[in-house]
């Protein structure tokens, strides 16, 4: 590609590149900037650039290697490294321990190791290489694989030229996150499955190919044109490859169907399995008695054509089960055990993995609390977003309880463990969802009772069409009863069903849509009830700051400046609020506090110009001023809609921030086309009414509730259900799993915790709540092609079936009609799949007037 | 016709010899990774600097 002209590189539609379209972007993550000339990088000769430190870095790392020509090839933009879990660099060398390597490291002879890792943040194959010539730049790197679909890295390297801190942190270093991965057993039965059924889908396919070769000239020939040696030896041929097609690729089936027969039901892989093995039987039959039909062809194409839906939906659970799987990172690898507590202070790291109840951990600012336990000294805020969702830090005091897989935030902590692995509290949430799942209604089971009675019916037909046919003419007899169940073969009715969920499936995907469990589609058509969580579902899940409130002569304008210099050192999430608030009002300068002092669970203190200032809440300020609160605070503090952060100096207050959760875009408008489609829509949250009360109004949903524990919305949910409704829960945090398992169809959003997501039936990747009225048109569609579909099976059915008793039908034409029809089935099916976004959006352009009744 | 009783029991066992092949394929891991390697061939590592 040398060659080309220059221009061509330039030109982003010829390389499919995705630069950023101005340069107000941010160079290295696309995002839109604040300044561009705060974090420059040079780039060609040319100055780009960056939004922040973060892809600052990055981006120089990835230049100085050499390894420019990235930004040249990506098809996709990678996240902002700071929005990729935190892992701080100093933790990595903990990775080198022998007992920490244990799980995940396997030794290769005396000095080479081979890992595996999860890399975070790979977007598009550019990513790819870029890692991989990364890493081969190392010393002692043997080999550097990344699987691209599964986004896992497989190494191996000498361990005397290079550590595996090393190649963690020259990922780290262009901005991608690498967590060592243990392949559970789960995982490597997955990959079986996988290759197995690949196997058996290229067994019955290439089967089918060269079946077919030797079918043809059968069909094409006229009476008598082939000799019939020649055609016995076609029919020999066929035998021989269709019989590793039944006997291999078919066996799930049969499984299958041996499985619903033990269970006394009669399921749809009964009849596949009884139409594989009549026809396969008599087949041989006649190829070894030398009369009669075969049809090797049907045999080995039917199994085909369902293998292939088979697959497809098993890739779709499997990248569901992948992400999932990433849950695995979220706890902590070692510990940083204090054996001789209280009386030394000396600390030992550890596997958390040997921790024991009653041992005494520290944990440092960043560090992940390694188990469920208590504070036993220091005090520090606590983020428990992976746990509930909620973006804003909880205080700990000494004597609280902390949840393993949560990250301390400010300061250093003691803790006793009370409970480690199965016993933890994030074990025992898992099981609670276990349970929630295990109970869900199968709408399957409907369907399959369905066609258990269709089922039924056939095999009574063509058992009393062959007990009539043996009075009227015996030797006919078997070909009849052959002929009703290969016409009436459910083919088309086994079809209808899957082939068009796998298309929908497909075609949601392309909107941001995942479908994870198979009858998500089915149940979404008939929601009566949307039910949404409210912090990072119809909210951001970001706080960011609502207004200022000035107490003083001071413009707010000014109090900000004063908050951001106290904030400026601040590792506090909140902090970054300030920050982010202050650059977006074009500060940047900020007066120089002095002498900073932190109060974990308070806030912060600073001189400015001689002047002693104190930030946090009300009572940390109250305690430096000494004054009266005034009422127009006290108003704004019981008004609880949003967290009020305070700024005072030794005269007074001065200062009210107000910070909130802003509601998403497009929530408003998702939720106003729900409702036009005649969906209730419900608001339930953990948070304080005040909020609650603010977002239900401006989302404008029907019904909201405030203050719910998970138990009370499962509670909630369980009422709705009772009532007859149809409840589709649209959630986020793990807190959220139980009620995502209870209702019938549930969606998590995509920046979920892993296991809301695992939880759920769909996940909304693309964090586009336009994205669920969406679904459930499209649900509905998708209900309407497979009631279609059923009743032209049924219809043809019903045509057949008597052509077939009567003994009008021989098996080839019976074949023929039942390939025909399932053609059709597909056919109408792959329509959905041209459902244009335009089309799903004018059926429901909401009414104005609809926004505003409805409220509680 | 008679070249018929060679050629097909010769495609059978084609039809078992390319299965071997796949099968080979399948457990060294080549279809391990269904995307990666469409894009792979058109990274360059070669591309002039500026």
């Amino acid at each position: 590609m040398g060659h080309l002209p220059r221009a061509a590189f330039k030109n982003p539609v010829f390389l499919g590149n995705a630069s950023p379209a101005v340069d107000s972007d941010c160079f290295h993550c696309g995002l839109p900037l604040a300044d561009k000339h705060v974090y420059p990088v040079k780039f060609r000769l040319a100055e780009k650039p960056t939004c922040c430190l973060g892809c600052q870095a990055a981006a120089s790392a990835i230049i100085s290697a050499g390894l420019g020509a990235y930004y040249e090839q990506r098809t996709a933009l990678p996240p902002a490294p700071n929005t990729l879990s935190e892992q701080p660099l100093t933790q990595l060398a903990m990775f080198d321990l022998p007992e920490v390597q244990s799980s995940f490291v396997q030794p290769l002879g005396e000095n080479e190791r081979e890992a595996t890792l999860i890399i975070e943040g790979i977007t598009c194959p550019a990513c790819v290489w870029l890692i991989e010539r990364q890493l081969g730049k190392l010393p002692g790197i043997v080999a550097a694989e990344i699987n691209y679909a599964s986004q896992r890295a497989h190494l191996r390297w000498d361990e005397r030229r290079s550590h595996l801190s090393d190649i963690l942190r020259a990922v780290a270093s262009i901005g991608y996150n690498a967590h060592p991965y243990s392949a559970d057993k789960q995982a490597s039965v997955r990959h079986a499955q996988r290759k197995a059924l690949l196997w058996q889908l290229f067994v019955a396919g290439f089967a089918m190919m060269q079946v077919m070769m030797y079918a043809l000239p059968v069909y094409l020939a006229g009476e008598g044109e082939m000799a019939p040696d020649i055609l016995q030896l076609m029919r020999w041929a066929s035998l021989v490859l269709t019989t590793p097609v039944v006997f291999y690729a078919a066996a799930p089936f049969f499984r299958g169907a041996w499985r619903d027969l033990r269970l006394r039901r009669l399921g749809m892989d009964v009849p596949v399995a009884l139409a594989i093995a009549v026809a396969y039987g008599a087949s041989c039959w006649a190829t070894l008695s030398s009369q009669g039909d075969v049809y090797f062809d049907s045999v080995s194409m039917f199994v085909f054509l369902l293998l292939g839906g088979r697959y497809l939906e098993h890739i779709a659970r499997a990248k569901a089960a992948e992400s999932a799987e990433r849950l695995v990172k979220a706890r902590p690898a070692v510990a940083r055990l204090m054996g001789s507590y209280p009386s030394g202070n000396n600390e030992k790291m550890v596997a958390a993995s040997t921790l024991r109840s009653g041992d005494i951990v520290r944990v440092l600012p960043g560090d992940t609390v390694p188990a469920d336990g208590m504070v036993v000294e220091g005090v520090s805020s606590v983020d428990e977003a992976m746990l509930t969702g909620e973006s804003r830090p909880v205080d700990k005091l000494k004597g609280d309880t902390l949840t393993g897989g949560t990250i301390n935030q400010i300061s250093p902590m003691i803790m006793r463990v009370t409970q480690t692995g199965s016993a933890s509290r994030l074990a025992a949430i898992e099981r609670l969802l276990d349970r929630a799942l295990a109970q869900r209604p199968a709408i399957a089971i409907e369907a399959e009772r369905v066609a258990g009675w269709f089922v039924g019916l056939v095999l009574l037909t063509a058992v009393i069409a062959a007990a009539v046919w043996m009075a009227i003419d015996a030797q006919r007899a078997l070909w009849v009863a052959v002929s009703v169940l290969a016409v009436t073969c459910p083919c088309a009715l086994s079809l209808a069903t899957p082939v068009a969920l796998t298309v929908a499936t497909g075609r949601l995907a392309k909107t941001g849509m995942l479908a994870i469990r198979g009858n998500a589609i089915e149940t979404l058509a008939r929601v009566s009830h949307v039910v949404f969580d409210k912090t990072g579902t119809l909210t951001q899940g970001l706080l960011s700051l609502e207004k200022t409130v000035s107490l003083s002569i001071l413009p707010p304008s000014r109090c900000l400046n004063i908050a951001c210099a106290l904030e400026q050192a601040s590792e506090h999430p909140i902090a970054q609020v300030f920050l982010a608030a202050g650059e977006q009002v074009g500060e940047k300068v900020f007066p120089v506090a002095d002498g900073l002092v932190n109060f974990p669970g308070g806030g912060v203190e600073g001189l400015i110009c001689g002047k002693r200032y104190r930030l946090g809440s009300l009572q940390h300020v109250a305690q430096l001023c000494q004054r009266p609160v005034p009422p127009q605070l006290s108003d704004l503090m019981q008004d609880g809609d949003a967290s009020v952060v305070v700024l005072g100096d030794e005269q007074g207050f001065l200062a009210a921030f107000l910070l909130n959760d802003k509601l998403r875009p497009d929530a408003r408008i998702a939720v106003s086309r729900l409702r036009h489609m005649g969906k209730q829509v419900w608001l339930l949250s953990g948070d304080s009414p005040g909020p609650v009360a603010k977002i239900a109004r401006q989302a404008a949903v029907d019904h909201y509730l405030a203050e719910q524990t998970p138990a009370q919305k499962l509670a909630v949910v369980k009422r709705l259900q009772q009532a007859g409704a149809v409840v589709a829960m649209v959630g986020d945090g793990v807190n959220d799993a139980p009620v995502l398992g209870q209702a019938q169809v549930s969606i998590a959003m995509g920046g979920a915790s892993d296991l809301a997501q695992s939880a759920a039936d769909m996940v909304l990747l693309s964090s586009k709540l336009m994205g669920v009225p969406d679904a459930v048109l499209l649900a509905q569609k998708t209900l309407l092609i497979i009631k279609q579909n059923l009743w032209w099976a049924m219809a043809y059915n019903l045509v057949a079936l008597p052509l077939a008793v009567a003994g009008y039908v021989t098996p080839w034409m019976a074949g023929l009609g039942m390939s025909l029809s399932s053609l059709i089935v597909v056919w109408n099916a792959l329509r959905l799949g041209r459902v244009a976004r335009a089309d799903l959006i004018q059926i429901h352009q909401p009414a104005p007037t609809a926004l505003a009744q409805g409220m509680e | 016709m008679e070249i018929l009783y060679l050629l097909i029991p010769i495609s059978v066992m084609l039809v078992f010899l390319i299965g071997v092949l796949f099968w080979w394929s399948l457990q060294s891991g080549q279809f391990d990774d269904m995307e990666g390697p469409a894009h792979r061939i058109l990274q360059d590592d070669d591309k002039p600097p500026r």
